[in-house]
C-alpha cells in the first residue's frame, strides 16, 4: 500500500484515490457548493512572505486591541465597578479568541490568561479571564480580584511583546485556522468555555472570524491550485457566520443558555463542514510554494 | 464486549485474501455445527459488492453490525447524487479490504482512510443503502423533486401500542447498514463514509451491534439473543431463493420500477427489560417465547428444527404453545403467510443513569417486499398481545427502501435519479 500515490490533492482537495487498484481513480467527494468553473490561475501567484506579513499583520493588531480592552476590563474590576467589569468581559477576550493558537505557541502565558477552572492541575492557581469571570457571575462580586487583574493585564502585555518574535509560515497559519474551528467544536459549542457568563458565543465567532483571516492570508494558493476547494471554504465561512445571525443581540450575542440542541446540532455540523475541507489546505499551500 | 471466536490478524497479511463469497460461518454460534470443515478465516472473505440486489440482506449475517441513518443537509439533487457515487466507489473500495485512499500519502493533509481498518481484513463487509420517507417529501418542500417517485410500500409505519419512540434515535433520510465479522471493519465503514459526505449528509442516529441475532442461511448455525434463546430458526434464508423472490425481493412487476430488485428495511431499536427478565422463571420464560431455552425446540418438540405445532393441545386441553406466545403471533400460519427476513443484533449502550439497569436489547431488522404486509401487521398483532411485551420496548424505528444492487459502474440509487 504504500507504493500507491496520492493523485488527488493535485486535482482537487476533496479526492480520494483508490489506494491500491491498478486504476487509481480518483473518486470526487461532494461538496457543499456547486462546482464553480475553473477560474484559471491567477494574475500572480503569492509568495509564502506576503502571506506571513498579511497574517503577521493582524495578530499583532489583535495583541495591541487586547492590552487596550484588557486594561479596560481589569481596571473596572480592580475599581469594583461590577456591571462595568461584566459589560466589558466578554469584548476583552474577543482580540485572543481571534488569535488563540499563536497565543498557545508561549508555554504557560495561555493558560495563565485563558485556563478554564477544569484546566488547573492539582495544587495550581486559577488565574486569567475565567478566574475573574467566575467571581464576576457566580459570587456576583470583584472582591479579592484585583491581583488577578493585575496579572491578567500584565501578561497579555507580555504576549504582545511576545508574538512579534513568533515564527510563521504558511502551512502553520492554515493548521491554525483549522485548530481555531476545533476550539470552536470543542468547548465553544459546548458552552464549557464561558460557564459563569454564557457569553461563548462571543468566543465562538472570534474563533470564526480569527480562522477566515488566517484563511484569507493563505487563500490565493489554494485559489490557483484548486480552485473549487477555495469556493467551498468560502461557502462554508459565509455559512457558520450566517448561523450566528439569528443569535446577534445588540453589539454581542445572545446568553448561551438560549441556544436549544438542535441549534447547537445545526453550527455544530456547519463547523465540521468547513473543518474538513479547510484541513486539506496546509498541504496544498506547502506544495505550492 | 466482543463475543467473537479469536481470528489471526496476522494470518491475513500472508494469506491475502481470500476469493470465494458467501461461505458458511459453520460453528460460530458456538452451540452449532461447523458445517465447512475448511472454511476460510473469515477476516479475509470478501463478499461481492456489485450485484442484482444489494449485499448484506440474502448474505449470511456477519457477527457485528454499525448501522447509520443520515439527514442530508444540502437541498440540491446534484449534491446528492454526486454523494452517492462517492459513497458507492468508497464502499466498492472497502468491500474489498482496501481503504478508501493513501493512507501513506501527503504529510501535511490529513490521510484520506482514517486507517484503524488496515490491517483487518475484507471480514465480509457488506455495507447497504436505503433512502427514507423523509428524503421524498421532508417536512418541507419537496427538496430534490422526488416526491413523485416515493414508493406506497414507503407509507410511514403507523404507531403500535406501547411504542416509546425517541425521535432522536428514530428515522432519517439515508440509512447505511455496516455488517462485518470484524466490529472495527464494519465501524471503519461507516465512520469514513461519514467523512466523505461532511457538509453533505450528518449521522442522525447511529447503533452499533456486538452479536448477529439471526442464521440468514440454512447452513448458519443459530446465535442467541440476550434472552438466551436461540434466534432465527425459523427465518427466511437468503439462499431460499423461491421464499427471497416470493417475500423479500421487490418484484418485476411491482411498482415504482426503480425500486425492483429492491426491497424495504424496517429497523427498531428494541430496549430488553433485562433485570426483569433474569428474575423471570425458566418456565415462564419458555412460555413467553414458545419454546425452549437450551435446545431451542418449539414447545411441545424435542430439537431446535422441529416443526411447530400451533394446534397441539396438552393433557389440561390448553395449547401447548401459549395464545400469546411470541412465535405463535410471529408465525406465518397466524399472520396469513407473511414472511419476513430478519437481521437483528444485540446491543448495550451502558447503563441507564437513571435506573441503573442496563441499556441493552436487540437492534431488530428486517427487510420484505412490502411492509404493508410485512412488519406492519405482524407488528400490530405482536403489539397487541405478545406476552414478550413486559420484557420489552421499543425506543427507536427507521424504515428504508433498499434500492436494487448496481453493475459496476453504476451507483447506488441511480434507478432513483434516473
Ligand atoms: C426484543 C424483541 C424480540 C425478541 C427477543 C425476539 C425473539 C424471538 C425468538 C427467540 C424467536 C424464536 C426463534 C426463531 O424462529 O427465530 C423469534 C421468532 C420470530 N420472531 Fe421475534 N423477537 C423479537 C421481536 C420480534 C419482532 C419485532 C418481530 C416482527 C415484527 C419478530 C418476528 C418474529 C418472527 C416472524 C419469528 C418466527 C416465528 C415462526 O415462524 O416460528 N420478532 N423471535
Amino acid at each position: 500500500m504504500t507504493s500507491c500515490r496520492t493523485a488527488g490533492l493535485a486535482l482537487a482537495a476533496l479526492v480520494l484515490v483508490a489506494a491500491c487498484g491498478g486504476s487509481a481513480t480518483p473518486i470526487p467527494i461532494a461538496s457543499s457548493v456547486p462546482v464553480v468553473g475553473s477560474t484559471g490561475p491567477e494574475a500572480s501567484i503569492p509568495t509564502a512572505a506576503d502571506a506571513v506579513s498579511t497574517y503577521r499583520a493582524y495578530i499583532e493588531m489583535n495583541t495591541d486591541l487586547l492590552v487596550t480592552r484588557t486594561k479596560a476590563f481589569t481596571d473596572a474590576v480592580i475599581a469594583g465597578k461590577l456591571a462595568e467589569a461584566k459589560a466589558l468581559y466578554a469584548p476583552a477576550r474577543e482580540p485572543y479568541e481571534r488569535i488563540e493558537p499563536v497565543a498557545e505557541v508561549f508555554g504557560d502565558l495561555d493558560p495563565a490568561i485563558d485556563a478554564r477552572i477544569n484546566d488547573v492541575p492539582a495544587g495550581g492557581t486559577f488565574t486569567g479571564f475565567h478566574r475573574i469571570e467566575e467571581a464576576l457571575w457566580t459570587k456576583n462580586s470583584t472582591a479579592g480580584m484585583a491581583p488577578i487583574a493585575k496579572k491578567l493585564q500584565a501578561d497579555v502585555i507580555q504576549l504582545q511583546a511576545l508574538v512579534k518574535t513568533v515564527d510563521l509560515d504558511p502551512a502553520t497559519i492554515a493548521n491554525g485556522a483549522v485548530g481555531l474551528l476545533n476550539e470552536v467544536s470543542s468547548s465553544k459549542i459546548t458552552g464549557e468555555e464561558d460557564r459563569y457568563s454564557h457569553t461563548d458565543l462571543w468566543d465562538f465567532e472570534a474563533n470564526v472570524v480569527g480562522a477566515q483571516e488566517a484563511w484569507n492570508s493563505v487563500k490565493a494558493f489554494v485559489v490557483a491550485r484548486s480552485p473549487d476547494l477555495a469556493a467551498t471554504i468560502d461557502s462554508g465561512f459565509a455559512a457558520v457566520l450566517a448561523g450566528l445571525d439569528p443569535f446577534k443581540k445588540g453589539d454581542g450575542f445572545v446568553s448561551y443558555t438560549v441556544l436549544k440542541p438542535a441549534d447547537t446540532l445545526a453550527l455544530s455540523q456547519l463547523i465540521d463542514a468547513l473543518a474538513d475541507p479547510l484541513s486539506q489546505v496546509a498541504a496544498i499551500v506547502v506544495t505550492a510554494q | 464486549m466482543t463475543a467473537g471466536p479469536a481470528i489471526s490478524r496476522r494470518r491475513l497479511l500472508a494469506g491475502g485474501l481470500a476469493a470465494g463469497a458467501g461461505f458458511a460461518v459453520g460453528g460460530l454460534g458456538g452451540f452449532g455445527v461447523a458445517r465447512e470443515s475448511q472454511a476460510a478465516d473469515p477476516q479475509t472473505v470478501v463478499e461481492p459488492f456489485y450485484g442484482v440486489h444489494q449485499a448484506g440482506i440474502a448474505t449470511a449475517a456477519q457477527e457485528r453490525i454499525q448501522f447509520a441513518a443520515f439527514d442530508v443537509l444540502t437541498s440540491k439533487r446534484d449534491e446528492l447524487q454526486a454523494l452517492l457515487r462517492s459513497w458507492t466507489s468508497a464502499a466498492a473500495l472497502m468491500a474489498t479490504g482496501k481503504p478508501v485512499g493513501d493512507p501513506a500519502g501527503d504529510p501535511n493533509a490529513p490521510p484520506i482512510d482514517t486507517g484503524e481498518a488496515l490491517e483487518l481484513g475484507p471480514a465480509r463487509l457488506t455495507l447497504t443503502f436505503g433512502f427514507g420517507p423523509s428524503l421524498f417529501a421532508g417536512p418541507g418542500p419537496d427538496r430534490f423533486g422526488l416526491a413523485a417517485l416515493r414508493p406506497a410500500a414507503l407509507a410511514d409505519l403507523p404507531p403500535f401500542a406501547h411504542d416509546e419512540l425517541d425521535p432522536t434515535i428514530s428515522d432519517g433520510d439515508l440509512c447505511v447498514q455496516a455488517c462485518a465479522e470484524d466490529p472495527q471493519v464494519a465501524f471503519h465503514a461507516i465512520r469514513d463514509l461519514a467523512r466523505i459526505g461532511r457538509g453533505t449528509v450528518a449521522i442522525r442516529w447511529a447503533q452499533l451491534g456486538f452479536g448477529r441475532t439471526s442464521s440468514t442461511t440454512a447452513a448458519q448455525a443459530t446465535p442467541r439473543n440476550l434472552l438466551g434463546f436461540l434466534d432465527g430458526t425459523n427465518n427466511v434464508h437468503g439462499d431460499d431463493q423461491p421464499t427471497m423472490d416470493a417475500n423479500i425481493w421487490v418484484a418485476a412487476g411491482d411498482d415504482p420500477p426503480w425500486m425492483r430488485a429492491g426491497t424495504y428495511l424496517v429497523a427498531r431499536r428494541i430496549r430488553m427489560r433485562i433485570e426483569a427478565w433474569d428474575r423471570d422463571s425458566r418456565g415462564d420464560q419458555e412460555a413467553t417465547i414458545g419454546r425452549h431455552k437450551v435446545s431451542g425446540a418449539p414447545l411441545g418438540g424435542v430439537n431446535e428444527r422441529d416443526t411447530v405445532d400451533l394446534a397441539a393441545l396438552g393433557p389440561d386441553g390448553k395449547p401447548v404453545i401459549p395464545m400469546a406466545a411470541h412465535i405463535r403471533l410471529a408465525a406465518p400460519a397466524t399472520n396469513g403467510g407473511i414472511r419476513i427476513l430478519r437481521r437483528g443484533y444485540s446491543f448495550t449502550d451502558g447503563i441507564d443513569s437513571l435506573t441503573g439497569q442496563l441499556d441493552g436489547g436487540l437492534f431488530f431488522a428486517c427487510f420484505q417486499r412490502d411492509p404493508r404486509t410485512g412488519f406492519v401487521p405482524v407488528q400490530t398483532r405482536l403489539a397487541a398481545s405478545d406476552a414478550l411485551n413486559e420484557y420489552i420496548v421499543h425506543v427507536g424505528s427507521g424504515l428504508f427502501a433498499v434500492p436494487p444492487g448496481i453493475a459496476e459502474g453504476g451507483y447506488i440509487g441511480q434507478t432513483l435519479f434516473g
